[in-house]
């Protein structure tokens, strides 16, 4: 039972952030109708870019000891301008030239875009000599913004549960950012134009809607929806890899994956697929660990996560191809 | 679509000599690579022999995954995946095979010796698994729209890793091979993050040539025909395919079938080339490199493909080292200023090759020139940077991606197009034998 509540407390912190990058895909293919295969090398520049940022303010400012509260907020801050303005540039030199284009070309540019993300996230830049800072081919370590303590603990025989705080600020930021995102697309002008460019691009350019700044736009909330992610992340997992690492992928890949889910192009879907996707990964963990390490004698089960994941993919293509929320698609000539 | 009213033009093969002749190109296949590995092999050295081994199963990959990506415009990015089941297979064959018929996977000397042909065997076999594989991937995802074969195949790639990752140790005794059980077998030992080693390396530039250029005639045959049409008509618009009567379900799952089955057979050879058979194989990284090759060579030009495979598998070799330059450079100007002359003197007098030949020398001296640009690029960084053992090629995939993004931009259709290189340098009157000839 206790192991049973941990593990549901993982995975509810990770369904938040698979649902934060979901977002961002689900957006752009809403609105673009491609999948943005550099949506995840943006999330891996949010992380990094957090990492980056607050080891320089803590030099900086010469803090020692546990950091102050202020620079949480504003790290994540940063990471999501520095993502926002990747995620114009990408949409406007790549993707603009080829919105005409088909959709083939469009995703040949996408995959460029990410290899070239991740290869150029492995160059060494000099921003601080003297640190020896980021984007380098070696993993480093994000360092700890929060007190690790545990903000609940609840016992059950022998065995607790603990909720951490940064399990709970991952989560509770992660909802207010889905909340703003809800007002945004479904109480704003501004997203209702969204919705009007998704719907029928030509009739909302004919209504008057600036159909470019309306995607651009888009594409920067889902890159800063990304970089939030990305930092939140490397507070619950600190240690960083180097941006072209599978790990990257692979969490792109299930945030994708979660997208698909809960339907391609609807932002509530997204949300729903995020956490059931983390869901099915950890729960598919916990009851099967044991049991398959009993019978082939190896400790497989940590890496056969993926497999559940895809495995769910492949299934729900098959049964419901739209997603859990989404609308099908008629076939126009 | 030149190159295709082209063909339309030809007349099928009739009687019985023209039926012989129509069987040539398999000849010509064993005939390369007999040349390629007792002229060429001792010609190129060792080291270059491996580099060409390399270039050729590059070549075989590429090839392969044109069919998919660049006749039907679907578009899949697990194709090292394929490789790697392929891959693993054989060697497994080969390497379990050797213990326990000879006691030892030691390579045994000679040609054509029977570890070779235990090679050929378990290549065969991955690629026959890859190809079921293929189908059980291919066949939900080529329903749905392209995306999705995109994701599908990439997490296809993914979950053979970690497959690979969990699977048992490597048995390395025939003694432990005669008394192992279930247990040894289940999960299978492929080494797991280890990599499979000690694969007796009898992929020979005569092996892989032949089956390199197997693959390229197989592909340029279908491209040719008329399921090949069918296909490259549901590239250019389905739903006009469909209006002409294409099966399109049917024809996107044979081209991907039979894409993972070449993949799987070149992953088999791969595996004999000496290296260590790591699970990182089948990933992503991999995958993407197969794709840098097609795209930049022309989504559907089979030679347009061999030719950004093998270049961009020798670019790197040559940045490495400046002696290599040198050699690579003399190989390349031989070439290119040989096939030029002889080409203009062949179009002199009228020859239907000319093309070919033009083809092949503008290709060479371009290939010069890119690896001269490089190589000034390279001495450029090694003076800035103070260390003779700076390696631009460190930075390929920087200047790929770049390439990748430019050519969508500027040249969507791939350097190439659909066209075969020779196409290009066609002339503008009808060439003899071809009616309505090509005007380019």
């Amino acid at each position: 039972m206790a192991d049973f509540l941990q593990i549901l407390v993982t995975a509810v912190a990770v369904g938040s952030l698979y649902a934060l990058i979901a977002l961002g895909y689900t957006m752009v293919y809403g609105i673009l109708k491609f999948i943005n295969f550099a949506h995840s090398d943006v999330f891996v520049l949010g992380a990094w870019t957090g990492f980056t940022a607050s080891t320089l303010l803590i030099s900086r400012f010469s803090i020692s000891g546990p950091p102050p509260l202020w620079l949480g907020p504003l790290v994540l801050v940063t990471a999501m301008v520095v993502c926002g303005l990747v995620g114009f540039t990408i949409e406007r030199l790549a993707y603009k030239p080829l919105r005409k284009a088909p959709r083939l070309n469009v995703l040949i540019t996408a995959i460029g875009v990410s290899l070239l993300l991740q290869n150029v996230g492995q160059l060494q830049f000099p921003i601080a000599p003297d640190l020896a800072l980021p984007f380098g081919a070696s993993p480093k370590r994000m360092p700890e913004l929060l007190p690790d303590a545990a903000l609940l603990t609840m016992s059950f025989g022998d065995n607790q549960v603990v909720i951490g705080l940064v399990d709970v600020i991952i989560v509770v930021s992660a909802i207010t950012l889905m909340l703003a995102l809800e007002v945004l697309v479904y109480r704003t002008r501004l997203g209702a134009a969204m919705r009007a460019v998704s719907f029928n691009t030509d009739n909302a350019a004919l209504m008057g809607i600036p159909v470019d700044r309306v995607i651009s736009i888009t594409f920067v909330t889902g890159a800063m929806l990304a970089a939030a992610a990305g930092f939140l992340y490397s507070m619950k997992y600190p240690g960083l890899n180097q941006p072209a690492h599978e790990v990257w992928v692979l969490l792109g890949l299930k945030a994708f994956v979660a997208a698909v889910v809960g339907g391609i192009g609807n932002v509530r879907g997204a949300v729903l697929g995020g956490f059931l996707i983390a869901l099915i990964e950890f729960m598919g963990q916990f009851v099967w660990a044991r049991t398959l390490d009993q019978w082939f004698s190896t400790s497989m089960a940590p890496t056969l996560r993926d497999v559940y994941v895809f495995a769910v993919l492949i299934i729900v293509l098959l049964v419901k191809p739209t997603g859990l929320l989404g609308t099908p698609i008629r076939e126009k000539v | 679509m030149q190159s295709l009213a082209d063909n339309l033009a030809h007349q099928p093969a009739r009687g019985v000599r023209d039926r012989v002749l129509a069987q040539a190109p398999w000849g010509v296949a064993l005939l390369v690579a007999l040349v390629v590995h007792f002229v060429l092999g001792p010609v190129l050295g060792p080291y270059w022999s491996q580099v060409a081994t390399q270039a050729a199963i590059a070549v075989m990959l590429a090839v392969s995954l044109n069919i998919v990506n660049g006749y039907t415009g679907q578009f899949s990015i697990g194709h090292a995946g394929f490789a790697a089941v392929g891959g693993f297979t054989g060697a497994a064959v080969s390497y379990y095979g050797a213990l326990a018929l000879w006691g030892g996977a030691t390579k045994q000397e000679g040609f054509l010796v029977p570890g070779e042909w235990l090679m050929v065997g378990g290549s065969l076999l991955g690629a026959v698994l890859a190809a079921g594989l293929g189908y059980i991937v291919g066949l939900p995802a080529l329903r749905l729209r392209g995306d999705y074969l995109a994701i599908v195949t990439l997490g296809f790639g993914e979950i053979v890793r970690v497959l690979l990752q969990i699977s048992g140790p490597q048995l390395f005794e025939a003694d432990d091979l005669r008394s192992s059980g279930f247990k040894q077998w289940f999960p299978p030992p492929l080494g797991g993050a280890q990599g499979f080693t000690g694969v007796p390396t009898y992929a020979s530039l005569f092996w892989v040539g032949l089956f390199a250029a197997l693959v390229c005639i197989v592909a340029y045959r279908i491209k040719f025909s008329s399921p090949g049409r069918a296909l490259l008509s549901s590239r250019e618009d389905e739903i006009a395919a469909r209006a002409m009567g294409v099966n399109l379900a049917r024809y996107k799952v044979r081209a991907f079938v039979l894409a993972a089955a070449l993949a799987g057979l070149a992953g088999g050879l791969y595996a004999h080339t000496g290296v260590v058979m790591q699970p990182r194989e089948a990933g992503f990284i991999k995958s993407f490199e197969i794709i840098i090759f097609v795209v930049l060579g022309g989504l559907g030009s089979i030679s347009g493909v061999v030719l950004a495979a093998i270049g961009l598998t020798v670019l790197p070799e040559i940045l490495r080292d400046p002696q290599r330059l040198i050699e690579a450079w003399g190989l390349l100007a031989a070439v290119g200023v040989l096939a030029t002359v002889g080409g203009v003197a062949m179009r002199r007098s009228g020859s239907r090759w000319a093309p070919l030949a033009v083809g092949l020398g503008a290709t060479a001296l371009g290939l010069l020139a890119v690896a001269l640009v490089a190589s000034g690029a390279n001495a450029l960084m090694r003076s800035a940077t103070g260390d003779p053992q700076a390696n631009i090629g460190k930075y390929r995939m920087i200047f790929y991606s770049l390439m990748l993004i430019g050519a969508m931009l500027l040249r969507p259709q791939g350097l190439m197009g659909v066209r075969e290189v020779w196409d290009h340098f066609r002339r503008a009157r009808p060439a003899p034998g071809r009616p309505g000839g090509a005007a380019t």
